[in-house]
C-alpha cells in the first residue's frame, strides 16, 4: 500500500499554513456542511465512520462524544491533546505544521456536534514553532469570522510526559500539578472544571473534517475495517534510512513502512527489533516484520498500535541498555502518586543498571520480572504499566541476551549503540543514579 | 519585552479561563521570561497576580521540567537522549557539546552564559539528534555540527 494524505491532504508539496490555501484546498467547506447538521446527526456520522482515538487508547471518537453528560446546568468543554511527548511520536507535531487550519476545522465541527463553545488545546510546551504556527493560523480563523461565537485557547504546557495523560491533562489545564485523577468519574462527566468534557488527540479532531468531506460511509472503508478504518500518520525513526512521518492506510504493514518508505536498515546493518507503537508498547522481532499496521493484527502479535511510532533497531543496540534507557525515561516522568509507578520504576532502573554493569546474578533478573509484574494495572494511570510492559517484553524476547549479561556481561563490550546514554536522570543531584554515574 | 507589567500581563491571561488558577503555567511562563528563571520574587508577583500562595506556585513549578527554581544560563542547549536519539548517536552530540562547552550536563558555565542539559524525548526523533538551543529546535545535529553552534551563540 502506499502512501495517502487524507488528514495531511493539500500539504503533500509545502505546508498548508495561510488559510487562502487552505480554503483553495477544500478546507473549511466540512464545517459549512457541519454547522448545517444537527449536533446529534454530527455524532452518529462520527460513529460510523469507525474513528478510533489517535492518541493511543484507540477509543471510538463518536461513543466517547455520545457519553458526554446532558443537563448538567454547566457547560462542555472541548480539549485537544496536543502534549505530544510518546518517546518516538513527533506526528501531531507534523499535523500542526503542516495542516493548523484542519486542527481549527476540526475543532469547530467537533464543538457544534457536542453543542459547545469553548475549545482548549494543550500543546506541549516545547512545541514553540507548532505553537506560533497554530497561534497565527487561529487569528486568521478569528478574523475570517470563522469561529462563530466559538473560544478555543491555546495552552501551553510546561513539559511533562505525564500531561499527555488525559486527566493529568486536565489537571495541569486547572493550573495544578500534572498528576492522573482516579476514574470514574471519567471526563465526560466529569472532566474540566467538574464539566463534561470531551477530550481527543490532534490526530482524531484533524480527520473529523476529512470524515466530513468524505461522508463516514466512505472513510470507514479506508484502511482495515472495521476495527481499524481510516489512515494514520506514522512516525518513523530510529535505524532507518528515511526517517519521518508517513500517512498509510491502516493494515499497511511494517515491512512495507520501514523498507519500502523508510528505505530499510543503513550502513549494512541487520534488524533486530521493531518498537510498534511507541517506547510504552512490547517490542516486535524481525519475524514479525510483515504484521500489518493495524489494532487486531498488532494484538494477535502480542503488541499495540499506540501513537503509530514506529522505532526500528538494528542489531548494533543492546537490549539491557535499551530497557534501562526505557525505564529511566519513565521513572523521570512518574509523578509520584502511585507508589507502585513511583517506586517500581526506581527499582527497574536500579536493577537495569546492574545488570548493565554485568554485577547481576539470576534474582536479579528474576526480581525485575517481579517488579514489572507488580506495577501492571495497578496504578491510577497507565505510565507505570508503559514502563512495565517493554521492559518485561525485552527480556521475554531477548532473554539470551539478558542471560549473557548475568553470566558474563554485556556481549557488545562497549560498542551498543545505546552504550554510556546520559539520561535526565543521571543529571539530578538527588539521584542516586547519578550518584553512581559521575562515582 | 512588552510595556505592561507582569501584574497586568499575568491578568490578560486569567481573563482567557473560566478559573483564574489555570492562568498559573502562562503566568509561571511569563515570569521566567523577564527573569530567565524563577527567583522567589518571580514567584511572590506570580502568586500575588493570581491570588495564590508562592508555596503553591512553586509546587506547581517545581513539577514541570521547563521552569527554572535555579538560575540557568543565558543560552540553554538542550540534547535529546531518549531512544530514537540515542540510536542515531545522542551520545556522542552530548559530549560535542561538552568538549565545545566545557560543562557536564546539568551544569551551567562561570560566566552565566551556558546550561547544559539532556532533555526527554522533544519529538523530533524521524531527524535526531535533537537539539534544542534557546527552546529552537536544530535538527538533526550531528557532532561535526557542534562546535559551529557553539562559536554562533558565543557571538562569533
Amino acid at each position: 500500500m502506499a502512501e495517502r494524505a487524507l488528514v495531511l491532504s493539500g500539504a503533500e508539496e509545502r505546508p498548508l499554513t495561510k488559510l487562502a490555501d487552505y480554503r483553495e484546498a477544500g478546507g473549511f467547506a466540512p464545517l459549512k456542511k457541519a454547522r448545517r447538521t444537527k449536533p446529534a446527526a454530527l455524532v452518529e456520522e462520527l460513529l460510523e465512520s469507525g474513528l478510533r482515538g489517535r492518541g493511543g487508547a484507540f477509543f471510538p471518537m463518536g461513543r466517547k462524544a455520545s457519553f458526554l453528560a446532558k443537563g448538567t446546568g454547566k457547560p462542555t468543554y472541548l480539549v485537544v491533546n496536543a502534549d505530544e511527548s510518546e518517546p518516538g511520536t513527533f506526528k501531531d507535531r507534523e499535523i500542526m505544521f503542516r495542516v493548523p487550519h484542519r486542527l481549527i476545522e476540526g475543532c469547530l465541527i467537533t464543538a457544534h456536534a457536542i453543542e459547545c463553545d469553548r475549545v482548549f488545546i494543550y500543546i506541549r510546551g516545547e512545541y514553540l514553532a507548532e505553537f506560533e504556527i497554530l497561534r497565527a493560523a487561529l487569528e486568521e480563523v478569528r478574523s475570517a469570522d470563522l469561529l462563530d461565537g466559538v473560544t478555543i485557547v491555546l495552552h501551553r504546557g510546561a513539559g511533562a510526559y505525564i500531561c499527555g495523560e488525559e486527566s493529568a491533562l486536565l489537571e495541569s489545564l486547572e493550573g495544578k500539578r500534572g498528576q492522573p485523577r482516579s476514574r470514574p468519574p471519567y471526563p465526560a462527566v466529569s472532566g474540566l472544571y467538574a464539566a463534561p468534557t470531551l477530550i481527543n488527540n490532534v490526530e482524531t479532531i484533524a480527520t473529523v473534517p476529512v470524515i466530513l468531506a468524505m461522508g463516514a460511509k466512505k472513510y470507514a472503508k479506508v484502511g482495515f475495517p472495521p476495527n481499524s478504518s481510516g489512515t494514520r500518520v506514522f512516525s518513523l525513526s530510529g535505524n532507518v534510512v528515511n526517517g519521518g512521518n508517513f500517512e498509510l492506510p491502516m493494515g499497511t504493514t511494517l515491512r512495507e513502512l520501514v523498507y519500502d518508505l523508510g528505505g530499510g536498515i543503513p550502513d549494512g546493518r541487520e534488524l533486530k527489533a521493531i518498537i510498534p507503537g511507541g517506547s510504552s508498547v512490547p517490542v516486535l522481532t524481525p519475524d514479525q516484520i510483515d504484521t500489518p499496521l493495524d489494532a487486531s493484527s498488532m494484538a494477535e502479535a502480542g503488541s499495540m498500535l499506540g501513537s503509530g511510532a514506529v522505532i526500528v533497531i538494528d542489531d548494533r543496540c543492546c537490549m539491557v541498555q535499551l530497557g534501562l534507557r526505557v525505564a529511566q525515561f519513565y521513572m523521570h516522568e512518574s509523578c509520584g502518586k502511585c507508589t507502585p509507578c513511583r517506586e517500581g520504576t526506581r527499582w527497574m532502573v536500579q536493577i537495569l543498571h546492574k545488570i548493565e554493569a554485568g554485577e547481576a546474578g539470576q534474582g536479579d533478573l528474576d526480581l525485575l520480572l517481579d517488579v514489572c509484574d507488580r506495577i501492571l494495572g495497578k496504578c491510577l494511570c497507565p505510565l507505570g504499566d508503559a514502563a512495565a510492559m517493554p521492559v518485561a517484553s525485552y527480556v521475554d524476547k531477548f532473554r539470551d541476551e539478558f542471560q549473557a549479561h548475568l553470566d558474563h556481561g554485556c556481549p557488545m563490550a562497549g560498542t551498543s549503540s545505546l552504550d554510556g546514554l546520559f539520561a535526565p536522570v543521571d543529571q539530578h543531584a538527588h539521584s542516586p543514579v547519578a550518584d553512581e554515574v559521575r562515582a | 519585552m512588552s510595556t505592561r507589567s507582569l501584574h497586568e500581563e499575568i491578568q490578560g491571561v486569567m481573563a482567557q479561563y473560566p478559573s483564574s488558577r489555570s492562568a498559573t503555567l502562562p503566568a509561571l511562563r511569563l515570569a521566567q521570561e523577564r527573569y530567565g528563571w524563577l527567583p522567589p520574587q518571580a514567584l511572590r508577583e506570580v502568586a500575588e497576580a493570581l491570588g495564590e500562595t508562592p508555596a503553591y506556585c512553586q509546587a506547581v513549578a517545581s513539577f514541570y521540567d521547563m521552569f527554572h527554581l535555579d538560575p540557568v544560563g543565558r543560552h540553554l542547549v538542550e540534547v535529546c537522549t531518549n531512544v530514537s536519539c540515542g540510536l542515531l548517536g545522542a551520545q556522542q552530540v552530548l559530549e560535542a557539546f561538552e568538549r565545545e562547552l566545557d560543562l557536564h550536563p546539568g551544569d551551567t558555565s562561570q560566566d552565566g552564559e551556558f546550561t547544559l542539559r539532556t532533555i526527554e524525548c522533544a519529538g523530533g526523533c524521524g531527524w535526531g539528534t535533537v537539539v534544542a538551543v534557546d527552546h529552537r529546535y536544530r535538527e538533526p545535529v550531528r557532532p561535526e555540527d557542534v562546535p559551529g553552534i557553539v562559536q554562533e551563540l558565543r557571538g562569533g
